[in-house]
């Protein structure tokens, strides 16, 4: 049987050449960064070119880097940092419905403490417009949190002009960027965000590492309290090996960025011809020409999502049905909901995310896998 | 090259690198997918964690897997304070923690919560007396370390656990990352309710940890999102990194008679040869300190100095916590223990592994012989 894995939004097989640069650093390199022997100053050096080269792709200081285990930590170090260092600013914050679960839990959390926040709603399209977060802006607000694309439509937003309103206005602006890193050129000095989330194992890198830009300057409260590493705002041994890899992945990626986008808008563009070839009934939810190259989320009416995907799990198809951080659960997605209140379209919806290993023919494939599905409803 | 840092990070071993290479190559899912990749990713994460919550004596669900011991000791200390304020506000640890421990009361100290910071004696010991007379009506969390990282003093969390099993409406928890390597012991017996470990210091790797939770505890999370890991640690799981923790885990226990004795023997050596160098001055103790962890002083002398002469010779040692090393301050921890300025600013520290030969031993004693009175002559402390 064939096995097709279609859900790389959820994580992605890491790259061969990022394991080698991992085992290397394992082998070689295991001082600990902060000791003052040879061993913790070969670790040290490996840190800084690690992080000279993250910062590089996207045009950012070594110094506007901070580390983390990964994207949720990133974007949970954003929200809670600057909300709580800088509360005497204002207690308002504006962010989206259809943020990450690492955003929308955060902002829930911070409502606790007593800030407010405002989750703007998504037109059908699955995108919040600059007119909206203007509307909504307020003397209190401090921080703007706007995905860059979103993990399950893959519909891409303003982030852009949103951070150029946040500036005029001299409100901080955060942008959860863990689905575009790698896939999308993306450079601080031209987005001028004042933080941004990214996730290594989204882009062929190990599990458990992330980094959160933070621009030069911005106040901070740390998650953790510890050591000295990572300035403070990250304290902990550095995860070096996983660093090391993540940018070799990071590196990769931003070398291959094109032929990568093409490649994965060709896979999803032959896999919507397939299946319009193959006469099956179906929608795609969300733009279709405001999105990430690697996703596409696909409403078929005439079916539920649980068996459908039971049904391609039997066929070797990987795909699934929104996030996969939502801890395994089949609750119906926000993102949806958000897009479509009224209809029972989250039930019948499916993500598909392609990846470097992926074919046109498999794509081909899983069409007529859904055609033979539909044909035994 | 000889490497005597192991309090500051070990080298992986290459089992433990096998595990991780295999469960990253064929286990790349996200273990929350509902496919077969998914569940195949779910299945051996849960295989590891099953594994280290019977080699760490606890339940399956008690085990919360970190980013490190950093995260551990955040979510344990701010994770109880926050849960439990309602309950009240006041909470208890020692002055020789670890800066993850220390920072993070601090840090509370900052939102109105009270800290009570228990005094050690020269050994760097609590009293457990001394720890029970600080519990207060509204003392909602203790904190002490299991086996301090610089002195290697071994604290008798035993006897603190059993005094404090007369307040239950507190919680324990112990910074168990030094001691789980060669002090280990079973979380249940030991009868702490929270106790952090990490995967870097016992050969897994740099970015790994557990915290242990005693079943029906409240933890307020320091990551939202997902809901990972009970709800209490969200983001996506680290899964090669956990079956590399686990394996590191269940190897150090099985080599851990070999490891006890072996490492006794090097640490025995090398105390005996530093009592008979002149201008060497011990901070161990001798007695109820952890096998791996030989912390000493050369008043007058600057440790950097010492370092960097040991350094030419390829033997590698540390000042104090790594974490902490870069500033050229005296060690808080040798100060805590009332030991003085002098002997502060002038320790380094010898940490041994499993690993570490006889020979290795013999060759850091050979040069400490040939560079202490060097030096102290330069500095005219030397008759
Ligand atoms: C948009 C988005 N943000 C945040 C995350 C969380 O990242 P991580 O899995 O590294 O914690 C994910 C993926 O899980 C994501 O898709
Ligand atoms: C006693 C103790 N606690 C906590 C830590 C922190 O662990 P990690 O480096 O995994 O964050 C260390 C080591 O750095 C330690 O020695």
């Amino acid at each position: 049987m064939e096995k097709i894995y279609v859900d790389h939004a959820a994580s992605t097989p890491i790259d061969e050449r990022v394991i080698t640069t991992m085992i290397e650093a394992m082998k070689n390199q295991y001082g600990n960064p902060s000791s003052i022997h040879s061993f913790g100053r070969d670790a040290r050096k490996l840190l800084d070119e690690a992080r000279q080269t993250l910062a590089q792709t996207i045009e950012a200081k070594p110094n506007e880097i901070v580390l983390t285990s990964g994207g949720t930590e990133a974007n949970n170090l954003a929200i809670f940092g600057y909300a709580r260092a800088n509360k005497a600013k204002g207690n308002h914050i504006i962010t989206s419905a259809i943020e990450h679960h690492a955003v929308l839990d955060a902002c829930k959390q911070l409502e606790k403490e007593g800030f407010r926040v405002t989750y703007l709603p998504v037109n059908k399209d699955g995108y919040i417009t600059k007119e909206q977060v203007e509307e909504n802006m307020t003397d209190e607000t401090i921080l703007i949190a706007m995905m860059h694309a979103n993990n399950e439509t893959g519909v891409i937003q303003p982030a852009n002009e949103i951070a150029r309103l946040a500036k005029e206005k001299n409100i901080a602006f955060h942008t959860d960027a863990v689905q575009t890193y790698g896939v999308l050129p993306i450079s601080v000095k031209e987005m001028q965000p004042t933080m941004m989330a990214v996730s290594s194992h989204k882009i062929n890198g190990p599990k458990g590492i992330g980094f959160l830009y933070v621009k030069e300057g911005t106040k901070l409260i740390a998650t953790f309290a510890g050591g000295e590493q990572e300035k403070k705002r990250r304290p902990g041994t550095e995860n070096l090996p996983a660093i090391a890899g993540f940018a070799t992945a990071a590196k990769v990626a931003l070398e291959e960025r094109e032929q990568r986008g093409s490649f994965y808008q060709h896979l999803t563009d032959s896999f919507v011809s397939a299946l319009k070839e193959e006469e099956v009934p179906f929608q795609i939810n969300g733009d279709a020409n405001h999105r990430v190259p690697h996703i596409v989320n696909i409403y078929f009416p005439w079916t539920t999502v649980e068996s459908f995907l039971v049904r391609l799990d039997f066929a070797g198809i990987a795909a699934s049905s929104g996030s996969a951080c939502t801890a395994g659960s089949l609750d119906p997605s926000h993102v949806l909901t958000a897009m479509f209140p009224e209809e029972g379209r989250a039930q019948s919806s499916v993500r598909f995310s392609v990846g470097k290993g992926n074919t046109k023919e498999e794509m081909e494939y899983i069409a007529r896998e859904i055609k033979k599905m539909m044909k035994t409803i | 090259m000889i490497y005597l840092d192991n309090s500051a990070t070990t080298k992986p071993w290459p089992e433990v690198l096998e595990a991780y290479q295999k469960a990253t190559q064929t286990y790349f899912g996200n273990p929350s997918s509902l496919h077969r990749l998914g569940t195949e990713a779910d299945t051996l994460f849960q295989k590891a964690r099953q594994a280290v919550a019977k080699l760490l004596g606890a339940h399956t669900e008690e085990i919360i897997f970190t980013s490190g011991g950093t995260e551990g000791n955040n979510l344990a200390i701010k994770g109880i304070a926050f849960a439990y304020q309602t309950r009240g506000k006041h909470l208890i640890t020692s002055t020789v923690e670890h800066p993850s421990v220390l920072e993070a009361f601090r840090y509370l100290e900052t939102l109105g919560f009270e800290v009570t910071y228990v005094p050690v004696d020269q050994e760097g010991r609590v009293n457990p007396r001394h720890v029970e007379e600080a519990v207060r009506e509204d003392t909602t969390l203790v904190s002490i370390v299991h086996v301090n990282n610089e002195m290697g003093t071994i604290q008798p969390i035993e006897e603190i656990s059993r005094r404090l099993k007369k307040y239950p409406k507190l919680f324990f928890h112990t910074d168990h990352v030094q001691g789980v390597t060669h002090v280990p012991f079973s979380f249940r017996d030991i009868g702490v309710d929270l106790c952090t470990i990490s995967g870097h210091k016992f050969h897994g790797l740099k970015g790994t940890g557990v915290l242990v939770k005693r079943k029906g505890i409240r933890l307020s999370p320091l990551f939202h999102g997902g809901g990972q890991e009970f709800g209490v640690r969200s983001g996506t799981e680290n899964v090669p990194g956990m079956v590399a923790l686990a394996k590191a885990l269940r190897i150090t226990r099985e080599r851990q008679r070999e490891t006890k004795e072996k490492i006794l023997t090097g640490k025995k050596r090398l105390l005996e040869a530093l009592q008979t160098l002149e201008g060497a001055v011990i901070n161990t103790p001798v007695k109820d300190s952890a096998p791996h962890i030989v912390n000493v002083s050369f008043p007058t002398l600057k440790p950097e100095v010492i370092i960097q002469a040991l350094t030419k010779k390829g033997i590698h040692v540390s000042t104090k916590s790594a974490c902490s090393s870069k500033e050229n301050q005296p060690s808080a921890v040798i100060e805590a223990c009332g030991l003085g300025k002098e002997r502060a600013e002038s320790a380094i520290r010898i940490s041994f592994s499993v690993d570490t030969t006889e020979a290795e031993v013999e060759e850091l004693i050979t040069q400490l012989r040939m560079i202490i009175p060097e030096m102290r002559k330069v500095m005219g402390v030397a008759k």
